[in-house]
């Protein structure tokens, strides 16, 4: 009876101080949480072609609408969700007023489902196209904190506002090295607005989706909020440098930089006897390029001596081409051994295709893993064993003979005792 | 009679080795001969299998063998999944693109790359494939080399590690771009066993980002994210078990069995004929 009381008391306090210590570091982790959210930002053209009446016998805007009622209540808690629209206010023909027409509907931050659906309520189609200037506006709304960022753009028609071409745009928020990643989606698309937001896509390492049916589209857009929620690794910015002696140094982790066609990048990397480095590297095609093309990855030493190299090449449509290698470096038997500076080199092979900007360079990935070395081979099978039937054969036949000499020398010996 | 007698007492002799040497041969005896045909799929639990699948390499959708792993994506996205494989196995990919209702040709591809997106050679299996305009689906499929236990730094061969799965439209034309497309994804693999077998071991499989997690940085805010934690599900093999310790032990027992058979057969009665009783 007593004993019971004891551990009832036990595991209440044992309860109430694990209920204190969940408590407690919550709240401490809110702000460090809110930093490392990731962050979407849903633009939505509200430009007067929305009113156009065939999506499901409804009219696109209130397709968009239902959408994003279903979107924001399915938006998962960490999140945090703005709206950006483009063509919502200016109703009038001036260009040049049009083409700046964009305006923050729903600041990126903690979802008030309530709130962000009332806003959405108030949209009617109105003004111009201006793509371009809302994704620049979209990526300062996201900018700040270490999470994922996200714009999804949803649109009905191409860009009005030339000569800022959004693909361009878009080239050059990737380049800001902020990570961030446009997904688009064309309602009911004609030819050159699926070039055009495909593009834009491509620019960022995004998707493309045509959307023609309401269900399509919400489900899509869950689907792109969801993966923004996903936890994923966030690659460190670097900057490799144009030989050997001026290179970053480089630990484990994982890294992006940026190669313009032709231009070669460097890094370093500290191996120690008995450590094997891993390194692997994948260049993007963020614009459209060349069919032909490949990357070569080299570990120099830095007398500039090849150690092994990776190559890929290849050829037709594609995201990345990426290759790797592996160094092992061997065990030296003196314990103060100096590690030695590899020298990592990085050179690929795109080329741009006509009338495509080279500026800025092509986004790079890099991994680098420095673990232990391999157990080197002592013999081609595992520890010079042996298998098979030709194996058990032979130990069989030479069993077998083994035991008839050995008989026949104990009868022999038997013998000779005997007749001694 | 006679050998009735003899094999007791060579039991008796041996004692708890015979013991060991008979369990041997009626278990582990079949064992390396069926091993090298059997594929090591366990029954697909479609409960738990992704349904979403990656967009690049650092976020490429985990998947376990032996499940099959669905995805929804826009015809051009570039869908990334990444699966465990050991040594001793050679890989299955098996991918299937569900198209829409009405497409022109389109031309399917599916690449492996391995922990360090070193692309892996397919030995045989559809790995590109056009389907006619209207098709309702594409069937592709890779089947890799064996994997490895340890190679030579210089060599592209397959070692124990992530491989990633990249499944992409090549040619596309603007009509089809962006139209909802349905992917299945499914790897299982054979056991190749010994006849694949190599001394050597990696100190540690060829998992991207593998020097990060196991380094023990785990106050760092980026500890829920790592670029892959992909582990088979009986964990990595060491490296040091191998079935040719299983042919070799069966060798001994039956070379020992031999011998006592070959002594047998010449001892005799034990004593000579020519002998007189009582002598």
């Amino acid at each position: 009876m007593i004993r019971t009381q004891r551990l009832a008391a036990g595991v209440c306090a044992l309860l109430a101080a694990l209920t204190a210590g969940l408590a407690f570091p919550a709240g401490a982790v809110a702000d460090e949480t809110t930093a490392t959210a990731p962050k979407v930002d849903l633009v939505l053209d509200v430009s007067g072609s929305m009113r156009t009446k065939d999506m499901d016998g409804g009219t696109r805007m209130a397709a968009a609408k239902q959408a994003f009622n279903e979107v924001l209540d399915a938006t998962p808690e960490n999140v945090l969700l703005g709206i950006r629209t483009l063509g919502a206010n200016y109703p009038g023909d001036d260009r040049k007023t049009g083409c700046k027409d964009t305006a923050q509907l729903y600041p990126v931050g903690p979802l008030d489902r309530t709130e962000a659906k009332t806003a959405v309520a108030t949209l009617s189609p109105t003004g111009w196209t201006p793509i371009g200037p809302a994704l620049l506006k979209s990526a300062d709304d996201l900018d700040g904190g270490t999470g994922s960022k996200r714009i999804v753009l949803i649109s009905d028609g191409e860009d009005t506002c030339a000569p800022l071409d959004p693909c361009e745009v878009a080239r050059e928020i990737a380049a800001k090295g902020i990570g961030l990643t446009i997904d688009t989606l064309g309602l009911v698309p004609n030819v050159t607005m699926r070039r055009q937001l495909s593009c834009i896509a491509e620019a960022t390492g995004g998707t493309y989706t045509s959307v023609e049916h309401t269900d399509e589209l919400t489900d899509r857009v869950n689907q792109l909020v969801d993966r923004a929620a996903d936890p994923v690794v966030t690659p460190v910015a670097t900057e490799g440098a144009a030989s050997c002696a001026k290179a970053p140094t480089l630990k484990s982790g994982l890294y992006t930089d940026r190669a313009e066609f032709g231009q070669e990048r460097w890094y370093r990397v500290d191996v120690k006897p008995g450590q094997e480095l891993r390194t692997s590297v994948s260049v993007a095609a963020d614009r459209t390029v060349n069919p032909g093309y490949g990357v070569l990855l080299r570990a120099v030493t830095t007398h500039g001596r090849e150690i092994v190299r990776g190559e890929a090449a290849g050829n037709g449509r594609t995201d990345v081409v990426s290759t790797g290698l592996r160094y092992p470096k061997a065990e030296s038997d003196d314990e103060d051994a100096p590690a030695e500076t590899v020298c990592v080199q990085v050179t690929h092979s795109y080329s741009a295709a006509a009338g495509v900007k080279t500026t800025p360079g092509m986004p790079l990935e890099l991994t680098v893993d420095l673990v232990g070395g391999p157990s080197q081979a002592s013999d081609v099978a595992s520890f010079g064993l042996g298998r098979g039937w030709w194996l058990l054969g032979a130990l069989v036949l030479f069993g077998f003979l083994a035991g008839v000499l050995w008989g026949w020398l104990s009868r022999w010996r038997v013998a000779v005792w005997r007749t001694n | 009679m006679r050998i009735t007698r003899v094999s007791s007492r060579a039991l008796a002799a041996l004692g708890p080795t015979a013991a060991l040497a008979a369990g041997l041969l009626l278990g582990p005896a079949v064992a390396p001969a069926v091993a090298d045909s059997t594929p090591s799929a366990s029954p697909s639990g479609d409960g738990s299998a992704p349904t979403e699948a990656g967009t690049s390499f650092r976020t490429a959708t985990e998947i376990d063998q032996g499940r099959t792993a669905t995805a929804s994506g826009s015809a051009g996205d570039y869908l990334y999944w990444s699966f465990p494989a050991d040594s001793g196995q050679r890989p299955t990919v098996k991918a299937t693109v569900k198209l829409p209702k009405s497409h022109t040709a389109q031309t399917w591809q599916v690449d492996v790359y391995d922990g360090l997106r070193r692309r892996q050679a397919c030995q045989y299996g559809a790995q590109t494939r056009t389907a006619a305009p209207g098709t309702a689906s594409v069937e592709l499929a890779c089947v890799l080399r064996t994997v490895r236990a340890w190679s030579e730094p210089w060599a592209n061969d397959p070692l124990p590690g992530t491989y990633y799965v990249r499944l992409t439209a090549l040619g596309l034309t603007a009509a089809d771009l962006g139209l909802p497309v349905g992917a299945e994804l499914r790897v299982d693999s054979a056991d190749i066993g010994g006849s694949a077998a190599v001394d050597g071991s990696l100190a540690q499989p060829l998992v991207p980002g593998i020097a990060v997690t196991s380094g023990g940085k785990k106050d760092d805010s980026s500890a829920s994210a790592v670029l892959s934690s992909t582990e088979p599900d009986d964990g990595w093999s060491s490296g040091w078990w191998s079935d040719r310790w299983v042919w070799t032990a069966i060798g001994a027992v039956l070379a020992a069995l031999a011998g006592i058979g070959g002594y047998t057969l010449t001892r005799g009665q034990g004593r000579p004929r020519h002998v007189p009783p009582g002598a």
